[in-house]
């Protein structure tokens, strides 16, 4: 065989590179509208190829950023660097990037074919060229039939794609995606997620794409970068943002979680804790990333689909609570279980339902045992 | 159908009826009349006591003579003309005046914008006729803009504005400058400003922006303007009778001179006939410039 280095599958990760430069590159970057703050001494970077996310609730300044990038915004401090050059007092018309917008703002009063090449003919492009770069646009979005149309005559599905189009036309350096399957119906929506990384890893576009679905983000992203209040609260890949995250925060805000807050004490030889969060339950045993000092105040941070439950109490587990199951939510595939500590404080455990549902074993009012391993669940301190 | 309906849909007709076709009737059948020394001056006059008999020798009695006469004296035929001349030159004036006037109020801070469109309704407040007036005062030979231009030495002899046709067009596009503007500020109003966005996103400057975007996507508005603005000063009387002089020939002015100085009613009836049939192509123009709107919006 060969060596063993070439064996392994390239993995996409130029951010652990230092020898890798980024694309983009924000240097605290500050955003004031008068009093109100959008943007907060951020840094941040971007790498060449990725599909980034920028992932927040509204008004959490996701949008703020990507309209700095495309230049519709100016930052009020810092420097923002597109392959190396400071593109802070360039106009949007002389970036090269493209944006997709939310309300997909196509020109009504242009047609399909007519709006992909609207930025081409302002790039000066020889009429030949353009009309070949239409239909091959046209052919990338598969709405070879409809560059007659005008956008009022086409799905909003169609519609989306021909924004998409429109935006790639040009071959950008770099991509801006402002929500842009926010107005698709659910199934549509996954569709055309496979579809964007397709086209994304296909043209090779770095792609920056703001969302508030984080089911979203998770999908299509590279990386995501998860934001409140102007500022970074983490970033990075999407199985880390969500197997580790850095604050409860992070954790709140992507998927499903139990939170359970306490001190942290008497340290295991193996680095493991123990966090007294209620009087007569017992301590919760979880593993911190990086050490913690006794008598720190901690949030233990658990996903419902690493919690088991069971009828029988389970031996020689970390982690066992007792409970009754308060609620159920069925989800089709997987059922969530509600469970009421004696204490009040509610636990939520997820199981597959790989079995048919008559032969379901939890029902409401149960007593359960709720278990996990210790190092199930992560230790936050943010 | 049920019967509330029918007498909701009445309602519209019998006002087109009252108001519309039986006065249109009347100046229709007046039109077809001779003139005569009688009190009303024209005859045939409808006599009902007379019967069957009398009724079917008053129609013997209407003919299209009048209608002969417009087209043999070139008087007619040269207002009408230069009616469409002027009501076209006026409607041009009026929209390169009233789109700049329509586009601030559009990009204006939206707390401003209600103030904006106050200030362009409320000349309609006080009366025409006093309005024209004062426009009298303002152009004469010694009137405010004379006096002004002479005290600042940028003339030295007064312009000769009133009684030409550059007083009608001052007249006619102040006038009817609110018709221009709020339709046009309606369409720019309703403008999604990221299509501004996306244009400069795909390489427009801001005025390569305007043209591709915001010009042809303000055309219904401008269009629904021009007609508001060119029908009624097609038409239009006041303001040629009073600010203009002996040469502006318009068929407004004709018109009344054939009621009120020749007292001829027949051909002063024939005259507002051919008018009105001149106005319904611009009408209908513009109802299906509206309708297609309309649609474009759905």
């Amino acid at each position: 065989m060969s060596d063993p280095v070439s064996a392994t599958p390239p993995v996409f990760a130029p951010w652990d590179d230092p020898s890798e430069t980024p694309l983009i590159h924000f240097q605290n970057v500050t955003k004031r509208f008068g009093d109100f703050t959008a943007i907060d001494d951020l840094t941040i970077d971007i790498y060449e190829k990725e599909f980034f996310a920028l992932l927040g609730p509204s008004g959490c300044g996701k949008t703020t950023l990507m309209r700095m990038l495309a230049g519709f915004e100016t930052p009020s401090e810092g420097v923002i660097n597109l392959a190396g050059k400071n593109i802070v007092s360039v106009p949007p018309n002389k970036r090269p990037v493209n944006m997709m917008f939310q309300s997909y703002a196509l020109f009504p009063h242009l047609t399909v074919a007519q709006n992909i090449a609207f930025g081409l003919e302002r790039s000066k492009m020889p009429k030949d060229k353009v009309g070949a770069r239409v239909d091959e646009m046209l052919k990338l979005v598969q709405l070879e039939k409809f560059g007659g149309r005008k956008p009022h005559q086409i799905s909003g599905g169609q519609r989306q794609r021909v924004a998409l189009a429109r935006s790639l036309a040009k071959a950008p350096k770099l991509l801006l995606l402002d929500e842009p399957l926010g107005a698709l119906d659910k199934k549509l929506r996954t569709e055309t997620q496979f579809e964007l990384m397709e086209i994304q890893e296909s043209t090779g576009t770095t792609f920056v794409i703001v969302t508030h679905d984080q089911e979203e983000a998770m999908t299509v992203a590279s990386r995501i970068a998860v934001m409140d209040h102007g500022r970074m609260v983490q970033v990075d890949t999407p199985d880390r943002i969500y197997e580790t995250p850095n604050s409860a925060y992070v954790a709140d805000f992507i998927g499903d979680v139990n939170l359970i807050e306490g001190n942290a004490a008497s340290h295991h030889k193996d680095g493991k804790i123990e966090i007294h969060w209620r009087e007569g339950e017992p301590p919760v045993v979880g593993t911190p990333m990086v050490p913690i000092e006794d008598g720190t105040r901690c949030t233990f941070a658990i996903r419902p689909e690493k919690v088991h439950i069971s009828k029988e109490h389970p031996e020689g587990k970390a982690n066992i609570l007792h409970g009754k199951i308060l609620d159920i939510a069925y989800l089709g595939n997987i059922s969530t279980y509600h469970v009421e500590l004696p204490n009040g404080h509610v636990v939520k455990a997820q199981r597959s339902n790989s079995l048919r549902i008559e032969r379901r074993k939890f029902t409401w009012e149960d007593e359960v045992w709720l278990w996990w391993t210790d190092t199930a669940g992560v230790v936050l301190t943010a | 159908m049920r019967p509330g309906r029918t007498l909701l849909i009445l309602v519209p007709y019998l006002w087109l009826l009252a108001l519309f076709l039986v006065p249109f009737g009347i100046v229709f059948k007046i039109s077809l009349s001779d003139t005569a020394l009688a009190i009303p001056p024209y005859l045939p006059t409808l006599d009902l006591s007379a019967g069957w008999s009398g009724f079917m020798e008053f129609l013997s009695e209407l003919d299209f003579e009048n209608y002969v006469f417009l087209t043999e004296d070139d008087l007619y035929l040269k207002a009408y003309l230069s009616s469409l001349s002027i009501a076209l030159f006026s409607t041009v004036l009026t929209l390169l005046v009233g789109f700049p006037i329509a586009y601030g109020m559009a990009n204006a801070p939206e707390h401003w914008r209600p103030a904006l469109m106050m200030l362009v309704i409320l000349p309609f407040w006080t009366s025409f006729l006093i309005r024209v007036y004062a426009w009298m005062g303002i152009l004469a030979n010694e009137g405010f803009l004379n006096q002004f231009l002479l005290w600042t030495g940028i003339i030295a002899e007064p312009l000769q504005i009133m009684n030409t046709n550059k007083a009608v067009y001052i007249g006619i596009v102040y006038t009817y400058l609110p018709f221009m503007v709020l339709p046009i500020y309606a369409t720019l109003e309703k403008l999604d400003g990221s299509l501004l966005e996306a244009a400069e996103d795909l390489g427009c400057g801001r005025t390569e922006a305007f043209w591709r975007v915001t010009f042809p996507l303000s055309r219904p508005g401008m269009v629904a303007g021009s007609f508001l603005v060119f029908i009624p000063a097609l038409g239009e009387f006041v303001i040629p009778s009073l600010l203009g002089g002996s040469s502006t020939l318009m068929i407004g002015k004709v018109l009344w001179e054939e009621f009120f100085s020749n007292r001829d009613w027949p051909v002063a009836s024939a005259v507002a006939v051919v008018l009105l049939l001149i106005l319904i192509i611009p009408i209908v123009l513009f109802q299906r410039n509206q309708q297609k709107q309309q649609e474009a919006e759905q």
